[in-house]
């Protein structure tokens, strides 16, 4: 009977799409079969990510995937970028659709254990602050009671905001929108006296997209800690191990005095710490499960974690303060690369 | 006729026939198949999400409801504050998108069935005004429409501190219109119930209005007396407990408006924007449904004496509506769904909401669900309505 013939070819097909979903792939050998690093960014925050004047995405953030894809696959041009929103970040990580999301996303510990996503390390130390026009004449956060504040959603922004006013005993009156070019845009049509999110952030804002970057000031208040980190799904540990690595070996690179100019000159360095970085001795790539070269790679196609501060933050105005290295009285500590 | 074999057809026998070759069995066991083999496939699905979720280590469940949402809303239709759980933020979202389409339903009905009639006016400018109406709006993106609504109240109007006052008490700025707010008086309850009693009163009157035309052919004045019973009962009513009567007028404090009422600039560009690309549409719908009429019609009771004005209202409309309503009720679910767009603008309506709680929660198979359920349920209940109007309206033959 023909009836039965389609009931079997039902049964056949549940049966083989029942068997791949329980086997998950590595995501390194994908990203190596694939051979490009799909990367989730910011749809366009300048020093973070946001593409230049010819269309090549650049920041800090860009610079981590841009490492992972140095160390990976020895060559840094090969990520692709997928420009995510606040609101979509997270989905787009646990679906699949990106194997790294670096989008200036703070490391908190209810992420961290609900979303199915790992945080491996933090690239800037952020925190959030105000940002008022100056004519308002207001000095201090404290003064904002009443006041129309922009906020994107889904973000800790949105929940810190709340936090602070009622801590304060203070009322807002919330206009929340989704794609950073509108919010930003409503508060520099007026539609809110203030614009929230992290100091970096505001500072980045005002540069980039304020008619008079000088009519604008940021309170003094900083609200709050937001460690600004990459992350990967949860449950592949060596992906996790490969991209926290590229992260510390850029750190690692500025602490040993390496940069994109003078590595080559230290290939043959008679320093062990230095031989074991660029992978003259010791098998620290293989460990990975990547090649020898990797820091190599990173520090000679991306650069040390120095030289991208200061092509992608510095020009923004902000400080490196407590984004400087350990020795130097700031927060980054790279761990030892032996 | 009776020599015909007795072998060639039994009556049926009183046993029941569970053999294969009976068809009603057959029929039965293939539903029992169809229905076992949808029902495995969605057992395979659920089961398989629940099983991939947990090997992800994401939450599931619906428990995140009752914790605390934290997030701030613009506006809401009853009290909200971030302390509330996130159950209460999605029905402030529900309500939020309720208010939207309701109120955008009634505009564009009247606006589209307006611009629909004009488009049919012998006055050449009122007709090709109407169509240049139509054919801009229909054909142009609503997103874009939106953001250009958004974008022009923000732009329009100054800062709150140069508010315009066109009227006192009423200010327009870049934060919405501010409006005095009529404050609740203690006899405000009576005066409702006159209004109840008015409107009960007039469907009364207009019955036996109807009734005694029917038999005695003599017509009654229905619509100024309907309108005096509605209107005049409650104002009596109202000046009877000594028209009580306060308005809480809005004052700049601060960095904005306290006070009154308030209509932002994102539910003003959301409704407009709703409304005007809806109702181009409706205007289509309206004048196909008035040219269904036949011309016979309109001829033959001109013939009998009747104004242009009755003919529409009496012979014309009535055969019209059977082919308006169906359409226009598909266009009043667009309306509703197109009202999700208001993520883009910045309205908080549940598709906003539930969009920020699941990317605080992380949970977005549960979040999806309940965005789906929610519009699954508003557009059967509109359908359910229309349907029901439909037939009320359906052409009764005697």
């Amino acid at each position: 009977m023909k009836y039965l013939g389609l009931v079997a070819a039902g049964a056949a097909l549940m049966i083989a799409t029942a068997a791949p979903a329980s086997a998950q792939q590595s995501t390194l050998d994908a990203v190596k079969a694939k051979d490009f690093v799909q990367c989730g960014v910011n749809t366009g925050l300048p020093g973070f990510s946001a593409p230049d004047s010819q269309g090549v995405w650049r920041g800090i953030d860009v610079d981590v995937c841009r490492a992972v894809a140095a160390a990976v696959l020895g060559d840094a041009n090969k990520v692709r970028f997928t420009p995510l929103t606040a609101q979509q970040r997270f989905t787009a990580l646990q679906s699949g659709e990106i194997d790294i999301l670096s989008r200036n996303t703070t490391w908190t510990l209810s992420r961290d254990a609900s979303l199915g996503i790992d945080f491996v390390g933090v690239n800037f130390y952020d925190g959030q602050g105000f940002m008022v026009p100056k004519k308002l004449g207001v000095k201090s956060a404290k003064e904002l009671n009443g006041a129309s504040v922009c906020v994107q959603p889904g973000t800790t922004t949105e929940l810190n905001l709340t936090d602070y006013f009622r801590a304060n005993n203070m009322e807002f009156t919330p206009v929340v929108i989704e794609l950073l070019a509108e919010v930003t845009g409503a508060y520099f049509a007026g539609r809110c006296d203030v614009y929230t999110t992290d100091v970096s952030g505001l500072a980045s804002t005002r540069m980039a997209q304020a008619p008079n970057p000088d009519d604008h000031v940021i309170l003094p208040e900083v609200i709050s800690k937001e460690p600004l980190g990459p992350s990967v799904r949860q449950g592949d540990d060596r992906w996790a191990d490969i991209v926290r690595w590229s992260l510390y070996a850029m750190l690692e690179a500025e602490e040993l005095g390496l940069t994109s100019k003078n590595i080559d000159e230290h290939l043959n360095s008679q320093n062990p710490s230095i031989q074991r970085f660029v992978g003259a001795t010791g098998d620290f790539g293989k460990m990975l499960g990547v090649d020898n070269k990797w820091a190599y790679n990173i520090v000679k196609q991306v650069g040390n974690y120095a030289e991208s501060y200061e092509r992608n933050i510095a020009p923004l105005g902000i400080e490196r303060g407590i984004n400087k290295l350990w020795r130097d009285g700031g927060l980054m500590y790279p761990m030892p690369i032996r | 006729m009776a020599s015909r074999p007795q072998t060639v057809r039994r009556p049926p026998t009183a046993g029941v026939n569970l053999s294969l070759n009976n068809p009603t069995v057959r029929a039965i066991l293939y539903q029992i198949v169809v229905v076992g083999a949808v029902g495995l496939v969605v057992w395979y699905l659920v089961s398989n999400t629940i099983e991939n979720l947990e090997t992800r280590r994401i939450a599931t469940g619906f428990g995140f409801l009752d914790r605390e949402a934290g997030l701030p809303i613009g506006e809401s239709v009853i009290p909200y504050s971030p302390a509330d759980t996130y159950a209460r933020a999605l029905f402030v979202g529900l309500l939020n998108t309720l208010r939207v389409a309701l109120i955008g339903i009634v505009l564009a009905t009247l606006l589209g069935t307006i611009v629909g009639i004009a488009r049919l006016s012998s006055n050449w400018l009122v007709a090709q005004t109407a169509r240049v109406y139509v054919e801009v709006l229909r054909n142009l993106p609503l997103l874009l429409q939106l953001l250009f609504w958004w974008t022009l109240f923000r732009d329009l109007f100054p800062g709150p501190r140069q508010a315009i006052t066109p009227l006192p008490g009423v200010f327009l700025s870049n934060r919405g219109v501010q409006l005095p707010a009529i404050l609740w008086q203690p006899g405000y309850g009576y005066v409702l119930g006159a209004f109840v009693i008015g409107v009960i009163a007039a469907v009364a009157v207009s019955r036996w209005a109807k009734r005694r035309q029917a038999s005695t052919g003599q017509q009654f004045p229905v619509l100024w007396v309907s309108l005096a019973l509605i209107l005049g009962v409650p104002g009596i009513t109202f000046m009877a407990i000594g028209a009580p009567f306060a308005l809480e007028q809005p004052e700049l404090r601060g960095f904005n408006f306290v006070g009154g009422v308030t209509l932002t600039p994102e539910f003003a560009a959301l409704l407009v924007g709703l409304v005007t690309y809806t109702a181009a549409f409706i205007a289509e719908i309206v004048r196909s449904g008035i040219l269904a009429v036949n011309q016979g019609q309109w001829e033959a009771a001109l013939a009998l004496g009747l104004r242009r004005g009755q003919v529409l209202r009496l012979v014309v409309l009535p055969q019209a509506l059977r082919v308006i309503v169906p359409p226009t009720t598909s266009q009043y679910l667009n309306l509703t769904k197109n009202s999700s767009l208001a993520v883009a603008i910045g309205y908080p309506d549940i598709v906003s909401v539930a969009n920020t709680m699941l990317n605080q929660t992380g949970q977005a198979i549960e979040g999806i669900a309940i965005i789906m359920a929610v519009y699954l349920t508003i557009s059967l209940s509109i359908s359910a309505f229309m349907n029901w109007y439909n037939r009320h309206i359906a052409l009764v033959e005697r």
